[in-house]
């Protein structure tokens, strides 16, 4: 029997290295499929430029980032991308309501088919895309300055005295903290607001919703703005966690989908819990189990291999292969959504 | 003159005609329904009345005011309210949360409008926390017709209020009618159970490929000889 100090410390070891980091990409992840479902449910197609959208939102912060760093109106210890967000959510927020005036309306407005509103998002991915990079290069930058933790894995072995450690870093504090406000405040507008509850009743029944002189354009807008709210902070969120790049945020597409898809098309609560079967499902599978073996079990049988299920390098393999266990098995999602 | 008239009305889908010159109206505090086999045109009255689909001639009149020219949302202000045969609720909405949708364009106080609704429909205070979309088919029409009329309108629309819904649920759905009826509404209604809703109207319009065929008093109409032997079964 391994000891109590053993156990304690390979849980450690597995909080410090998948739970709280899957937790924190859940959150992220859970913001950037909460739009996608916005859109969805409301506007009523599935968009494709989301991921680039949450790219152009974190590269406007990482230019304000720089402008303030450059005018000193920093706070010590105070990551500066989190002070330059809302003028951030400002810009996107714009760019969205652009896109929406000149592209999505033409076909809402004419009644287009869902599927060629998707071929549009596509394109409107494609260009976000390159603008994005036309503007911010594609090399990986990093933005967070300010404390990078709240307390290290050194700090942590010293105060507990256990010698596994595990460290908090700042953005993983704020991704736990901004992603439960996001999310709360969304849900609040939908069920409390008069114009949450007009967004909610077209999204259940567009044409009674005229009936009851409901003004489509004003819905439409404030749902790009919210999609706009959460798009930034999920982009910023990400970025201050990871890095900046935008191919790698073009790629987060697929966990995103798979989540609004795990958690039921169409379905908010179901877009958050999809999030985190997928952070954790991706953490969970491509972690080196090794170490956390050796402190559980008696050392005639410590393992000789790393007991890493996949490499790495397949994580975005695993967003697939649950995309289609979840489509083949419930393609209703966990919490009954839309079958596509 | 009736308090919501349509004369003369002409309309097409497309390029086939549906409406033919055909008339129709309702005066408040009474039911008229419009009757007449599949095709007549008998829902595009409604969507004409409504602004949901353009005449090409003829005219709507509310309260001797031409609306013609009017659009829905314009039409709904003025105190038209319509009751859609199929979705006509929000289903993953609470039941006050439906109503309260009604009466969207509304600023003002509508507390004494929702106590009213309660008054009529009152299981529909006792489910109002619930969705809308768990009711009954009966008490899914009373949210309906509730929703209408949180707009506090002076006309109501009801586009095959029955259809669909079994026999007893259709007595229900009846009596609530002619609840709205009392309540001093206009009440207009596209109806399939000929029989039945000629025997409850004021008035009754039949409808045959987009003109009047008939026209006079439900119980007129259901001692005609020949609405009888056409539309009736004998």
């Amino acid at each position: 029997m391994p000891s109590f100090d053993d156990v304690l410390n390979a849980f450690i070891l597995l909080s410090n290295f998948v739970l709280l980091p899957a937790l924190t990409y859940g959150a992220q992840l859970a913001l950037g499929a909460l739009a996608v479902t916005l859109v969805y449910s409301i506007l009523r197609f599935a968009n494709f430029s989301q991921a680039n959208n949450m790219a152009f939102g974190t590269a406007m912060t990482i230019l304000l980032t720089g402008f303030f760093q450059s005018q000193g109106w920093t706070i010590s210890g105070f990551p500066t991308a989190l002070l330059v967000v809302p003028l951030a959510i400002v810009i996107t927020t714009i760019c969205l309501l652009l896109t929406e005036r000149w592209v999505y309306r033409y076909y809402r407005i004419n009644n287009a088919k869902s599927i060629t509103v998707v071929m549009v998002s596509i394109g409107v991915m494609f260009i976000m895309g390159g603008l994005v990079q036309l503007i911010m290069g594609p090399e990986q930058q990093i933005f967070a300055d300010g404390a990078r933790f709240i307390w290290t894995a050194r700090e942590f072995k010293a105060f507990s005295g256990l010698s596994e450690g595990l460290a908090l870093k700042t953005s993983q504090l704020t991704t736990i903290l901004l992603a439960l406000l996001a999310v709360g405040l969304v849900f609040y507008f939908l069920q409390k607001t008069k114009i949450g509850k007009a967004m909610r009743a077209f999204s259940d029944n567009e044409d009674l919703a005229l009936l009851s002189g409901i003004n489509p354009d004003k819905v439409v807008r404030t749902t790009w703005l919210l999609v706009a709210i959460l798009t930034t902070i999920a982009g910023v969120l990400f970025g201050l966690d990871k890095g900046f790049s935008p191919f790698q945020y073009h790629l987060l597409l697929l966990p995103i989908f798979a989540s609004v898809i795990v958690g039921g098309i169409g379905s908010p609560l179901g877009a958050i819990v999809g999030a985190f079967v997928i952070s954790f499902s991706e953490m969970l599978l491509t972690y080196a189990y090794k170490k956390f073996f050796i402190y559980l079990l008696p050392t005639a049988l410590e393992p000789d291999s790393l007991l890493q299920l996949i490499g790495t390098e397949y994580k975005y393999a695993v967003s697939f292969v649950i995309l289609i266990i979840v489509l083949l098995v419930k393609p209703t999602g966990i919490f009954k959504g839309k079958v596509l | 003159m009736t308090y919501l008239t349509g004369k003369n009305l002409f309309a097409t889908y497309g390029t086939v005609p549906i409406l033919r010159g055909c008339s129709v109206g309702v005066n408040r505090g009474e039911l008229a329904v419009i009757v007449g086999p599949n095709g007549a045109g008998k829902s595009t009255v409604m969507k004409v009345l409504l602004g949901l689909l353009p005449i090409s001639e003829g005219e709507v009149l509310l309260d001797g005011k031409d609306i013609s020219t009017l659009s829905t949302q314009q039409r709904i202000g003025l105190g038209l309210a319509f009751v859609p045969q199929n979705n006509n609720i929000f289903p993953t909405m609470s039941v006050a949360e439906n109503l309260e949708m009604g009466a969207f364009l509304r600023h003002d106080d509508c507390q004494a409008t929702l106590d009213e609704v309660y008054t009529l429909f009152p299981i529909l205070f006792e489910k109002r926390q619930q969705l809308a979309g768990q009711l009954s088919g009966g008490q899914r029409q009373q949210v309906a017709f509730g929703r209408a009329m949180m707009t506090q309108p002076t006309v109501l629309l009801l586009d095959e209020p029955t259809a669909g819904v079994s026999p007893i649920v259709i007595d229900e759905i009846f009596a609530n009618i002619l609840a709205l009826k009392e309540a001093n509404k206009a009440v207009l209604m596209v109806e399939q159970n000929t029989q039945q809703a000629l025997s409850i109207a004021d008035k009754g319009f039949v409808l045959v490929a987009g003109k009047n065929a008939h026209t006079g008093t439900g119980k007129a109409l259901l001692n005609d000889d020949e609405v009888r032997r056409d539309f009736l079964g004998g």
